[in-house]
Protein backbone atom coordinates (compact mmCIF):
# COMPACT_ATOMS: atom_id res chain seq x y z
CA UNK A 1 0.00 0.00 0.00
CA UNK A 2 3.11 2.38 1.15
CA UNK A 3 3.96 2.55 -3.37
CA UNK A 4 0.18 3.59 -4.44
CA UNK A 5 0.22 7.35 -5.34
CA UNK A 6 -2.53 7.83 -6.52
CA UNK A 7 -5.66 6.85 -5.38
CA UNK A 8 -9.27 7.37 -6.50
CA UNK A 9 -12.24 6.37 -4.12
CA UNK A 10 -16.12 6.80 -5.77
CA UNK A 11 -15.43 9.87 -7.50
CA UNK A 12 -17.92 12.31 -8.61
CA UNK A 13 -18.85 15.09 -10.38
CA UNK A 14 -21.62 17.45 -12.59
CA UNK A 15 -21.41 20.16 -14.15
CA UNK A 16 -24.99 21.92 -13.60
CA UNK A 17 -26.90 18.29 -14.49
CA UNK A 18 -24.46 16.86 -17.02
CA UNK A 19 -23.25 13.89 -14.56
CA UNK A 20 -19.51 13.59 -16.10
CA UNK A 21 -17.73 11.32 -13.34
CA UNK A 22 -20.63 8.80 -11.32
CA UNK A 23 -18.08 6.58 -8.95
CA UNK A 24 -14.37 6.32 -10.53
CA UNK A 25 -12.10 4.29 -8.78
CA UNK A 26 -8.73 3.41 -9.46
CA UNK A 27 -5.16 3.53 -7.66
CA UNK A 28 -1.82 4.20 -9.57
CA UNK A 29 1.79 2.93 -8.15
CA UNK A 30 4.99 4.67 -7.85
CA UNK A 31 6.67 4.98 -11.66
CA UNK A 32 3.81 3.49 -13.38
CA UNK A 33 2.71 4.52 -16.62
CA UNK A 34 -1.25 4.57 -15.88
CA UNK A 35 -3.35 5.78 -19.08
CA UNK A 36 -7.18 6.37 -18.90
CA UNK A 37 -8.91 5.98 -22.20
CA UNK A 38 -11.86 7.41 -23.26
CA UNK A 39 -13.35 9.40 -26.16
CA UNK A 40 -14.49 13.04 -25.90
CA UNK A 41 -16.90 14.43 -23.10
CA UNK A 42 -15.92 10.68 -21.10
CA UNK A 43 -14.45 12.66 -18.04
CA UNK A 44 -10.64 11.92 -18.87
CA UNK A 45 -9.74 15.89 -18.77
CA UNK A 46 -11.99 16.35 -14.85
CA UNK A 47 -10.46 13.56 -13.19
CA UNK A 48 -6.89 15.31 -14.44
CA UNK A 49 -8.33 18.82 -13.34
CA UNK A 50 -9.55 17.04 -10.14
CA UNK A 51 -6.09 15.80 -9.09
CA UNK A 52 -4.46 18.58 -10.09
CA UNK A 53 -6.70 20.47 -7.53
CA UNK A 54 -8.52 22.55 -10.52
CA UNK A 55 -11.54 21.30 -9.90
CA UNK A 56 -13.39 19.93 -6.56
CA UNK A 57 -15.28 16.66 -6.55
CA UNK A 58 -18.85 16.67 -5.44
CA UNK A 59 -18.09 13.57 -3.84
CA UNK A 60 -16.34 10.48 -2.99
CA UNK A 61 -12.22 11.29 -2.23
CA UNK A 62 -8.79 11.59 -4.08
CA UNK A 63 -5.07 12.00 -2.98
CA UNK A 64 -2.17 12.05 -4.61
CA UNK A 65 1.22 11.41 -2.73
CA UNK A 66 -1.06 10.45 0.70
CA UNK A 67 -2.32 13.87 0.65
CA UNK A 68 -6.26 14.53 0.00
CA UNK A 69 -6.86 16.86 -2.70
CA UNK A 70 -9.51 18.70 -1.54
CA UNK A 71 -8.06 18.87 2.02
CA UNK A 72 -4.42 19.36 1.36
CA UNK A 73 -4.46 21.00 -1.96
CA UNK A 74 -1.17 23.03 -0.98
CA UNK A 75 0.75 19.99 -0.46
CA UNK A 76 -0.90 18.18 -3.37
CA UNK A 77 0.43 21.21 -5.74
CA UNK A 78 4.09 20.87 -4.11
CA UNK A 79 4.15 17.06 -5.60
CA UNK A 80 2.59 17.32 -9.11
CA UNK A 81 2.86 18.97 -12.00
CA UNK A 82 0.53 19.43 -15.04
CA UNK A 83 0.38 19.49 -18.78
CA UNK A 84 -2.38 20.28 -20.14
CA UNK A 85 -4.42 19.77 -22.78
CA UNK A 86 -3.28 23.04 -24.64
CA UNK A 87 0.41 23.63 -24.57
CA UNK A 88 0.85 26.47 -22.01
CA UNK A 89 4.06 27.90 -22.54
CA UNK A 90 4.17 31.93 -22.75
CA UNK A 91 5.05 32.62 -26.94
CA UNK A 92 6.36 36.26 -26.35
CA UNK A 93 9.26 34.12 -23.81
CA UNK A 94 12.53 32.09 -25.26
CA UNK A 95 12.06 28.62 -24.02
CA UNK A 96 15.28 29.59 -21.88
CA UNK A 97 12.82 32.61 -20.06
CA UNK A 98 9.84 30.25 -19.91
CA UNK A 99 11.84 27.81 -17.99
CA UNK A 100 13.46 30.28 -15.66
CA UNK A 101 10.27 31.34 -14.47
CA UNK A 102 8.49 28.41 -13.49
CA UNK A 103 11.98 27.50 -11.65
CA UNK A 104 11.44 31.09 -9.57
CA UNK A 105 8.01 30.10 -8.83
CA UNK A 106 8.85 26.83 -7.82
CA UNK A 107 11.72 27.92 -5.60
CA UNK A 108 14.47 25.78 -7.50
CA UNK A 109 18.02 26.78 -5.93
CA UNK A 110 19.78 27.07 -9.09
CA UNK A 111 17.60 28.60 -11.37
CA UNK A 112 20.15 28.73 -14.62
CA UNK A 113 21.18 24.90 -13.99
CA UNK A 114 17.76 24.00 -13.65
CA UNK A 115 16.84 25.59 -17.40
CA UNK A 116 19.94 24.47 -19.34
CA UNK A 117 19.60 20.85 -17.92
CA UNK A 118 16.05 20.42 -18.90
CA UNK A 119 16.56 21.81 -22.49
CA UNK A 120 19.75 19.74 -22.89
CA UNK A 121 17.65 16.81 -21.74
CA UNK A 122 14.57 17.63 -24.19
CA UNK A 123 17.01 18.67 -27.82
CA UNK A 124 16.11 22.19 -27.38
CA UNK A 125 19.27 23.97 -26.32
CA UNK A 126 20.00 25.22 -30.05
CA UNK A 127 16.44 26.79 -29.50
CA UNK A 128 17.11 28.38 -26.54
CA UNK A 129 17.09 31.70 -26.02
CA UNK A 130 14.61 31.92 -29.52
CA UNK A 131 11.20 33.06 -29.22
CA UNK A 132 8.45 29.93 -28.14
CA UNK A 133 6.60 31.17 -30.83
CA UNK A 134 8.76 30.76 -33.67
CA UNK A 135 8.98 26.89 -32.09
CA UNK A 136 6.90 23.97 -34.31
CA UNK A 137 4.02 22.12 -32.19
CA UNK A 138 6.57 19.30 -31.50
CA UNK A 139 9.16 21.80 -30.02
CA UNK A 140 6.44 23.74 -27.66
CA UNK A 141 5.10 20.41 -26.37
CA UNK A 142 8.83 19.14 -25.40
CA UNK A 143 9.07 22.70 -23.86
CA UNK A 144 5.76 22.22 -21.76
CA UNK A 145 6.59 19.02 -20.80
CA UNK A 146 9.94 19.98 -19.43
CA UNK A 147 8.38 23.17 -17.87
CA UNK A 148 6.43 20.41 -16.21
CA UNK A 149 9.59 18.29 -14.83
CA UNK A 150 11.24 21.88 -13.09
CA UNK A 151 11.50 20.63 -9.46
CA UNK A 152 11.19 17.20 -10.31
CA UNK A 153 7.66 16.50 -9.31
CA UNK A 154 6.69 12.87 -8.45
CA UNK A 155 3.72 12.87 -10.32
CA UNK A 156 3.43 14.15 -13.29
CA UNK A 157 -0.51 14.36 -15.25
CA UNK A 158 -0.28 14.17 -18.92
CA UNK A 159 -3.68 15.41 -20.60
CA UNK A 160 -3.98 14.10 -24.29
CA UNK A 161 0.06 14.73 -24.71
CA UNK A 162 0.22 14.07 -28.48
CA UNK A 163 -3.08 15.30 -29.64
CA UNK A 164 -2.69 17.89 -32.96
CA UNK A 165 1.01 16.72 -33.16
CA UNK A 166 2.88 15.05 -36.35
CA UNK A 167 3.54 11.49 -36.42
CA UNK A 168 7.34 12.18 -35.49
CA UNK A 169 6.71 14.70 -32.55
CA UNK A 170 4.04 11.85 -31.18
CA UNK A 171 7.21 9.79 -31.36
CA UNK A 172 9.28 12.18 -29.50
CA UNK A 173 6.63 12.60 -26.83
CA UNK A 174 6.47 8.93 -26.08
CA UNK A 175 9.91 8.30 -25.64
CA UNK A 176 10.33 11.46 -23.39
CA UNK A 177 7.67 9.93 -21.13
CA UNK A 178 9.05 6.30 -21.45
CA UNK A 179 12.22 7.77 -20.03
CA UNK A 180 10.48 10.35 -17.50
CA UNK A 181 8.93 6.81 -16.06
CA UNK A 182 11.78 5.05 -16.45
CA UNK A 183 13.43 7.49 -14.02
CA UNK A 184 10.49 6.91 -10.90
CA UNK A 185 7.97 9.29 -12.07
CA UNK A 186 4.51 7.89 -11.63
CA UNK A 187 2.43 9.23 -14.86
CA UNK A 188 -1.35 9.70 -15.31
CA UNK A 189 -2.09 10.21 -18.77
CA UNK A 190 -5.13 10.29 -20.49
CA UNK A 191 -5.58 9.84 -24.70
CA UNK A 192 -8.08 8.79 -26.99
CA UNK A 193 -5.67 7.29 -29.19
CA UNK A 194 -5.53 3.07 -28.56
CA UNK A 195 -2.47 2.58 -29.63
CA UNK A 196 -0.89 5.63 -27.09
CA UNK A 197 -1.99 3.58 -24.52
CA UNK A 198 -0.52 0.72 -25.93
CA UNK A 199 2.34 1.64 -26.66
CA UNK A 200 3.14 3.34 -23.15
CA UNK A 201 0.89 2.43 -20.67
CA UNK A 202 1.94 0.05 -17.83
CA UNK A 203 -2.12 -0.15 -16.96
CA UNK A 204 -4.80 0.78 -18.75
CA UNK A 205 -8.34 2.15 -17.63
CA UNK A 206 -10.91 2.56 -19.95
CA UNK A 207 -13.37 5.23 -19.01
CA UNK A 208 -17.09 5.59 -20.62
CA UNK A 209 -20.21 7.79 -19.54
CA UNK A 210 -18.64 8.85 -16.39
CA UNK A 211 -17.35 5.51 -15.44
CA UNK A 212 -14.39 3.08 -15.59
CA UNK A 213 -15.50 0.25 -17.67
CA UNK A 214 -12.37 -1.64 -17.42
CA UNK A 215 -9.04 -1.51 -16.05
CA UNK A 216 -5.64 -3.75 -16.19
CA UNK A 217 -2.35 -4.10 -17.81
CA UNK A 218 -2.54 -4.73 -21.98
CA UNK A 219 -2.61 -8.62 -21.38
CA UNK A 220 -5.17 -8.73 -18.71
CA UNK A 221 -7.56 -6.80 -20.76
CA UNK A 222 -6.87 -8.81 -24.15
CA UNK A 223 -7.54 -11.77 -21.87
CA UNK A 224 -11.24 -10.48 -21.63
CA UNK A 225 -11.30 -11.17 -25.31
CA UNK A 226 -12.34 -14.81 -26.37
CA UNK A 227 -8.64 -16.47 -27.54
CA UNK A 228 -7.64 -15.32 -30.40
CA UNK A 229 -7.85 -17.54 -33.26
CA UNK A 230 -4.68 -18.04 -35.68
CA UNK A 231 -5.40 -16.57 -39.13
CA UNK A 232 -2.73 -15.82 -42.06
CA UNK A 233 -2.69 -12.30 -43.93
CA UNK A 234 -0.75 -10.25 -45.61
CA UNK A 235 0.76 -7.45 -43.37
CA UNK A 236 0.13 -4.48 -45.25
CA UNK A 237 2.32 -1.13 -43.96
CA UNK A 238 0.37 1.42 -42.53
CA UNK A 239 0.22 5.08 -43.48
CA UNK A 240 1.88 5.58 -40.86
CA UNK A 241 4.62 2.92 -41.24
CA UNK A 242 5.29 4.68 -45.19
CA UNK A 243 5.15 8.21 -43.41
CA UNK A 244 7.55 7.56 -41.47
CA UNK A 245 9.96 5.30 -43.80
CA UNK A 246 10.31 8.27 -46.54
CA UNK A 247 10.83 11.33 -44.24
CA UNK A 248 13.21 9.07 -42.08
CA UNK A 249 11.56 9.22 -39.14
CA UNK A 250 12.34 6.23 -36.33
CA UNK A 251 9.44 3.78 -36.18
CA UNK A 252 8.22 3.64 -32.25
CA UNK A 253 9.22 0.70 -30.27
CA UNK B 1 6.15 36.79 1.78
CA UNK B 2 5.21 34.20 -0.79
CA UNK B 3 2.64 36.56 -2.70
CA UNK B 4 4.89 39.05 -2.99
CA UNK B 5 7.35 37.73 -4.82
CA UNK B 6 5.57 35.40 -7.20
CA UNK B 7 3.33 38.52 -7.91
CA UNK B 8 7.16 40.07 -8.82
CA UNK B 9 7.83 36.83 -10.86
CA UNK B 10 5.13 37.38 -12.97
CA UNK B 11 5.15 41.15 -13.23
CA UNK B 12 8.75 40.74 -14.90
CA UNK B 13 7.61 38.42 -17.47
CA UNK B 14 4.34 40.54 -17.84
CA UNK B 15 6.75 43.39 -18.62
CA UNK B 16 8.72 41.33 -21.10
CA UNK B 17 5.37 40.82 -23.16
CA UNK B 18 5.15 44.58 -23.22
CA UNK B 19 8.42 45.64 -24.13
CA UNK B 20 8.89 42.83 -26.48
CA UNK B 21 5.64 44.83 -28.28
CA UNK B 22 6.10 48.02 -26.76
CA UNK B 23 2.85 48.80 -29.85
CA UNK B 24 0.59 48.75 -27.09
CA UNK B 25 2.01 51.66 -25.13
CA UNK B 26 2.47 53.65 -28.03
CA UNK B 27 -1.57 52.45 -29.82
CA UNK B 28 -2.57 53.24 -26.48
CA UNK B 29 -0.98 57.06 -26.03
CA UNK B 30 -1.13 57.74 -30.25
CA UNK B 31 -5.47 57.85 -30.39
CA UNK B 32 -5.66 60.13 -27.25
CA UNK B 33 -2.64 62.56 -28.26
CA UNK B 34 -5.04 62.91 -31.70
CA UNK B 35 -7.76 63.80 -29.76
CA UNK B 36 -5.27 66.28 -27.92
CA UNK B 37 -4.28 67.67 -31.28
CA UNK B 38 -7.70 67.89 -33.05
CA UNK B 39 -9.24 69.60 -30.56
CA UNK B 40 -6.47 72.04 -29.47
CA UNK B 41 -5.38 72.79 -33.00
CA UNK B 42 -9.00 72.56 -35.07
CA UNK B 43 -11.85 72.78 -32.21
CA UNK B 44 -10.05 74.74 -29.77
CA UNK B 45 -10.21 78.10 -31.06
CA UNK B 46 -13.51 78.26 -30.60
CA UNK B 47 -14.04 76.26 -26.92
CA UNK B 48 -14.41 79.30 -24.28
CA UNK B 49 -12.76 77.53 -21.11
CA UNK B 50 -12.11 80.65 -19.73
CA UNK B 51 -8.71 79.10 -18.88
CA UNK B 52 -6.52 80.84 -21.81
CA UNK B 53 -4.13 77.71 -22.08
CA UNK B 54 -6.03 74.98 -24.03
CA UNK B 55 -3.95 72.21 -23.44
CA UNK B 56 -3.75 73.12 -19.71
CA UNK B 57 -7.40 72.54 -20.12
CA UNK B 58 -7.95 69.47 -22.02
CA UNK B 59 -5.14 67.35 -20.58
CA UNK B 60 -6.36 66.04 -17.92
CA UNK B 61 -9.32 64.48 -19.46
CA UNK B 62 -6.94 63.16 -22.63
CA UNK B 63 -5.11 61.02 -19.86
CA UNK B 64 -8.85 59.59 -18.25
CA UNK B 65 -9.47 58.29 -21.85
CA UNK B 66 -5.65 56.98 -21.97
CA UNK B 67 -5.99 55.03 -19.15
CA UNK B 68 -9.83 54.06 -20.30
CA UNK B 69 -8.17 52.62 -23.40
CA UNK B 70 -5.18 51.10 -22.09
CA UNK B 71 -7.03 48.88 -19.63
CA UNK B 72 -8.56 46.92 -22.42
CA UNK B 73 -5.06 45.35 -23.17
CA UNK B 74 -5.10 43.88 -19.39
CA UNK B 75 -8.57 42.15 -20.40
CA UNK B 76 -6.75 40.51 -23.84
CA UNK B 77 -3.56 39.79 -21.93
CA UNK B 78 -5.49 37.95 -18.75
CA UNK B 79 -7.67 36.36 -21.42
CA UNK B 80 -5.35 34.84 -23.48
CA UNK B 81 -3.47 33.67 -20.30
CA UNK B 82 -6.84 31.80 -19.16
CA UNK B 83 -7.21 30.65 -23.12
CA UNK B 84 -3.60 29.28 -23.30
CA UNK B 85 -3.56 27.34 -20.33
CA UNK B 86 -1.38 29.18 -18.71
CA UNK B 87 -3.66 30.49 -15.66
CA UNK B 88 -4.42 26.08 -15.05
CA UNK B 89 -0.54 25.87 -15.21
CA UNK B 90 -0.12 28.22 -12.60
CA UNK B 91 -3.01 27.12 -10.06
CA UNK B 92 -1.24 23.74 -10.38
CA UNK B 93 2.07 24.83 -8.82
CA UNK B 94 2.66 25.42 -5.30
CA UNK B 95 2.39 29.49 -5.43
CA UNK B 96 0.15 32.27 -4.08
CA UNK B 97 -2.70 32.17 -6.16
CA UNK B 98 -3.53 35.37 -5.99
CA UNK B 99 -0.36 36.59 -7.49
CA UNK B 100 -1.83 35.30 -10.75
CA UNK B 101 -4.26 38.69 -11.29
CA UNK B 102 -2.07 40.72 -8.93
CA UNK B 103 0.85 40.19 -11.94
CA UNK B 104 -1.55 41.65 -14.51
CA UNK B 105 -2.88 44.44 -12.25
CA UNK B 106 0.80 45.89 -11.72
CA UNK B 107 1.54 45.37 -15.13
CA UNK B 108 -1.19 47.31 -15.87
CA UNK B 109 -0.36 50.33 -13.78
CA UNK B 110 3.00 50.59 -14.58
CA UNK B 111 2.31 50.31 -18.80
CA UNK B 112 -0.58 52.57 -17.87
CA UNK B 113 2.12 55.40 -16.45
CA UNK B 114 4.02 54.55 -19.86
CA UNK B 115 1.77 56.06 -22.28
CA UNK B 116 0.25 58.87 -19.14
CA UNK B 117 3.84 59.93 -19.31
CA UNK B 118 4.53 59.63 -23.00
CA UNK B 119 1.05 61.34 -23.53
CA UNK B 120 2.34 64.61 -20.65
CA UNK B 121 5.43 65.12 -22.76
CA UNK B 122 3.77 65.74 -26.01
CA UNK B 123 1.61 67.93 -24.03
CA UNK B 124 4.24 69.84 -22.74
CA UNK B 125 5.37 70.29 -26.63
CA UNK B 126 1.79 71.72 -27.50
CA UNK B 127 2.41 74.36 -24.61
CA UNK B 128 1.29 72.37 -21.46
CA UNK B 129 2.46 74.42 -18.83
CA UNK B 130 1.34 73.17 -15.32
CA UNK B 131 2.22 75.61 -12.11
CA UNK B 132 1.57 72.89 -9.86
CA UNK B 133 4.50 71.84 -6.97
CA UNK B 134 5.72 68.84 -6.00
CA UNK B 135 2.86 67.52 -3.66
CA UNK B 136 0.58 68.57 -5.97
CA UNK B 137 2.29 66.63 -9.15
CA UNK B 138 2.17 63.33 -6.08
CA UNK B 139 -1.62 64.46 -6.10
CA UNK B 140 -2.27 63.93 -9.51
CA UNK B 141 0.09 61.02 -9.95
CA UNK B 142 -1.31 59.31 -7.03
CA UNK B 143 -5.32 60.47 -8.21
CA UNK B 144 -4.28 58.84 -12.17
CA UNK B 145 -2.55 55.38 -10.21
CA UNK B 146 -6.26 54.82 -8.25
CA UNK B 147 -8.62 55.71 -11.59
CA UNK B 148 -6.09 52.96 -13.05
CA UNK B 149 -6.17 50.63 -10.25
CA UNK B 150 -10.22 51.09 -10.11
CA UNK B 151 -10.49 50.42 -14.10
CA UNK B 152 -7.83 47.70 -13.86
CA UNK B 153 -10.37 45.59 -12.02
CA UNK B 154 -13.08 46.58 -14.11
CA UNK B 155 -10.63 45.06 -16.85
CA UNK B 156 -10.47 41.86 -15.10
CA UNK B 157 -13.89 40.45 -15.03
CA UNK B 158 -14.15 40.65 -19.41
CA UNK B 159 -10.66 39.33 -19.22
CA UNK B 160 -11.83 36.37 -17.20
CA UNK B 161 -15.03 35.71 -18.69
CA UNK B 162 -14.84 36.70 -22.48
CA UNK B 163 -15.15 34.19 -25.07
CA UNK B 164 -13.15 35.78 -27.95
CA UNK B 165 -9.66 38.10 -27.54
CA UNK B 166 -12.55 41.38 -29.28
CA UNK B 167 -15.00 40.64 -26.38
CA UNK B 168 -12.77 40.80 -23.72
CA UNK B 169 -11.10 44.45 -25.66
CA UNK B 170 -14.06 46.14 -26.41
CA UNK B 171 -16.38 46.63 -22.64
CA UNK B 172 -13.75 49.45 -22.94
CA UNK B 173 -15.30 51.71 -25.19
CA UNK B 174 -17.96 53.23 -23.16
CA UNK B 175 -15.34 54.14 -20.63
CA UNK B 176 -13.40 55.88 -23.70
CA UNK B 177 -16.54 57.94 -24.38
CA UNK B 178 -17.58 59.09 -20.83
CA UNK B 179 -14.93 61.57 -20.82
CA UNK B 180 -16.42 63.24 -23.25
CA UNK B 181 -19.85 63.52 -21.62
CA UNK B 182 -17.86 65.43 -18.99
CA UNK B 183 -16.13 68.52 -17.84
CA UNK B 184 -12.91 67.44 -20.00
CA UNK B 185 -13.37 69.35 -23.39
CA UNK B 186 -16.01 72.09 -22.57
CA UNK B 187 -16.97 73.30 -19.31
CA UNK B 188 -20.19 71.82 -18.30
CA UNK B 189 -21.87 75.01 -18.15
CA UNK B 190 -22.72 75.36 -22.05
CA UNK B 191 -24.73 71.79 -22.12
CA UNK B 192 -28.39 71.57 -22.34
CA UNK B 193 -29.70 70.68 -18.37
CA UNK B 194 -30.57 67.29 -19.33
CA UNK B 195 -26.81 66.47 -20.34
CA UNK B 196 -25.37 68.68 -17.63
CA UNK B 197 -26.69 67.20 -14.64
CA UNK B 198 -25.53 63.57 -16.05
CA UNK B 199 -22.23 65.31 -16.67
CA UNK B 200 -21.70 67.07 -13.53
CA UNK B 201 -22.38 63.48 -11.30
CA UNK B 202 -20.29 61.44 -13.10
CA UNK B 203 -17.29 60.15 -11.87
CA UNK B 204 -14.94 61.69 -14.85
CA UNK B 205 -15.92 65.20 -14.46
CA UNK B 206 -15.08 64.88 -10.37
CA UNK B 207 -11.68 63.26 -11.02
CA UNK B 208 -10.95 65.43 -13.96
CA UNK B 209 -11.43 68.98 -12.33
CA UNK B 210 -9.21 67.86 -9.55
CA UNK B 211 -6.38 66.79 -11.53
CA UNK B 212 -6.82 70.13 -13.65
CA UNK B 213 -6.86 72.34 -10.42
CA UNK B 214 -3.76 70.32 -8.96
CA UNK B 215 -1.47 71.16 -12.26
CA UNK B 216 -2.48 74.55 -12.21
CA UNK B 217 -2.13 74.64 -8.68
CA UNK B 218 -5.64 76.20 -7.77
CA UNK B 219 -7.73 75.07 -4.67
CA UNK B 220 -9.61 72.10 -5.01
CA UNK B 221 -12.31 72.13 -2.97
CA UNK B 222 -13.79 68.65 -1.61
CA UNK B 223 -13.93 67.77 -5.42
CA UNK B 224 -10.90 66.24 -4.55
CA UNK B 225 -12.95 63.92 -2.04
CA UNK B 226 -15.75 63.29 -4.64
CA UNK B 227 -12.90 62.20 -7.04
CA UNK B 228 -11.35 59.51 -4.53
CA UNK B 229 -14.56 58.41 -3.07
CA UNK B 230 -15.46 57.30 -7.21
CA UNK B 231 -11.90 56.12 -7.99
CA UNK B 232 -12.19 54.07 -4.23
CA UNK B 233 -16.10 53.02 -4.73
CA UNK B 234 -15.14 51.77 -8.53
CA UNK B 235 -12.12 49.82 -7.27
CA UNK B 236 -14.09 48.27 -4.37
CA UNK B 237 -17.47 46.94 -6.00
CA UNK B 238 -15.04 46.29 -9.34
CA UNK B 239 -12.32 43.97 -7.27
CA UNK B 240 -15.47 42.20 -5.31
CA UNK B 241 -16.83 41.01 -8.55
CA UNK B 242 -13.78 40.69 -10.26
CA UNK B 243 -12.72 38.10 -7.36
CA UNK B 244 -16.29 36.20 -7.37
CA UNK B 245 -15.99 35.65 -10.94
CA UNK B 246 -12.29 34.57 -10.53
CA UNK B 247 -13.18 32.02 -7.58
CA UNK B 248 -15.75 30.53 -9.48
CA UNK B 249 -14.04 29.88 -13.01
CA UNK B 250 -11.19 28.79 -11.25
Amino acid sequence: MTDTVIDVEALCKSFKTTKVLSGVDFQVQRGEIFALLGSNGAGKTTTIKILSTLLQPDSGSASVCGFDVVRDPKKVRECISLTGQFTAVDGLLTGRENLRMIARLRGVMDVNRTADTLLARFGLTTAANRRVNTYSGGMARRLDIAMSLVGTPAVLFLDEPTTGLDPEARLEVWQTVRDLAGGGTTILLTTQHLEEAEQLADKIAILHGGQLIAEGTLSELKKLFPPAKVEYIEKQPSLEEIFLAIVGGKVGK
Amino acid sequence: MKVIRDTGILFTRSMYHIFRSPDTILTVAITPVAIMLLFVYVFGGAIQTGEGNYVNYLLPGILLIAIASGISYTAVRLFSDVQTGFFQRMHSMPIARSSVLWGHVLTSLFSNALSVTLIVLVAFLMGFRPAAGVLQWLAVVGILALFTLALTWVAVIPGLCAKTAEGAGVFSYPLIFLPFISSAFVPTASMPTAVRIFAEHQPVTSIVDTVRSLLLSQPVGNGIWVALAWCLGIAAVAYFFAMRVYRRFF
